[in-house]
């Protein structure tokens, strides 16, 4: 798939899945440093920060799932979370979690955006049900339009 | 990476390697792409200020391409580093050229917060070995 936005192999589709596993990850795993390091994040954030990491925590099950299927690993959580620890860098403003949550969201969105598009320009015959899969990932890209949402709003009331 | 900057990464990596303009034929061979299709991308990048090209000589990079083409580079080390140090997977360099089409700069961004990037990137790549130079990597996932 050198210069098209295609997907030739199962072995393909499963390394761009463990991407969105990886994404999905960092945004849970951030949201739990911004928790633990920032004491004075207002309760609608937190809230915000808490829903983002359920949501995500689902997202990577449902991730998960089809890379079960297609008979490969998933990328496990305690491996993402200590290298997000470890490079996180927390500044002490509203702002700036909320900024980073926002770029987390759109950054989710823009992948399954254009993973749907290379699935959907795809001839091929991958091992997982080609409608299951295109139904997941586009009930997660519509969670991550919702966040960007959800993000925006509370950045303007802030 | 869309495909008018996998062409300017291309042009970039060939003029390194070769000192000198990048041939039509050497662009079409990196890229895996027909001689007729690399002059016609080139055509529609020289339109848009990001190449110069002279008939018989080859294309050179603007200014402007050229810093959209270190931009390009730097993702593509991104995927390859993401790939090696938190994918773990041997096969790196293949996998990365086939992945590149389909991770956007701001995906790749966000892989960049959990890997060991150094601050010289992208000038430490090896246009030759399509590998960062400093990149840890065991040899025998070498091509």
């Amino acid at each position: 798939m050198s210069l098209s936005h295609r997907i030739g192999s199962d072995g393909q589709l499963v390394r761009l899945l463990q991407i969105g596993v990886v994404l999905e990850e960092v945004v849970e795993a951030r949201a739990y440093e911004h928790g633990e390091t920032l004491s004075h994040l207002d309760r609608a954030t937190e809230d915000l920060l808490e829903h983002a990491a359920t949501e995500s925590a689902k997202h990577r099950e449902r991730l998960t799932a089809l890379i079960d299927e297609l008979e490969a690993d998933s990328v496990p959580f305690d491996r993402i979370q200590p290298l997000v620890a470890e490079r996180y860098e927390a500044d002490d403003e509203f702002d700036d979690v909320l900024y980073d949550q926002l770029c987390s969201e759109e950054t989710a969105y823009k992948f399954y955006d254009d993973l749907i598009a290379a699935i959907e320009s795809s001839e091929m015959d991958f091992s997982v049900d080609h409608e299951r899969l295109l139904t997941v990932l586009s009930e997660i890209r519509a969670d991550e339009a919702e966040g960007v949402e959800d993000v925006t709003r509370l950045m303007e009331t802030q | 990476m869309n495909t008018a900057d996998q062409y300017l990464k291309a042009i970039y990596l060939v003029e390194k390697i070769e000192s000198e303009p990048a041939a039509t034929g050497k662009l079409a061979e990196r890229l895996g792409v027909s001689p007729a299709s690399a002059n016609e991308m080139i055509g529609k990048l020289q339109s848009r200020g990001l190449v110069d090209h002279e008939k018989y000589h080859g294309a050179t990079l603007t200014n402007q391409g050229a810093e959209r083409a270190r931009e390009s580079l730097q993702t593509y080390c991104i995927i390859e580093r993401f790939l090696v140090q938190v994918l773990e997977v041997d096969e790196f360099r293949t996998e990365a050229t086939q992945l590149e089409s389909v991770i956007d700069e701001t995906v790749a961004e966000r892989l960049d917060t959990i890997i060991d990037r150094k601050p010289q990137c992208p000038d430490c790549f090896a246009p030759d070995e399509d590998v960062c130079a400093l990149l840890d990597a065991a040899p025998e996932a070498a091509d």
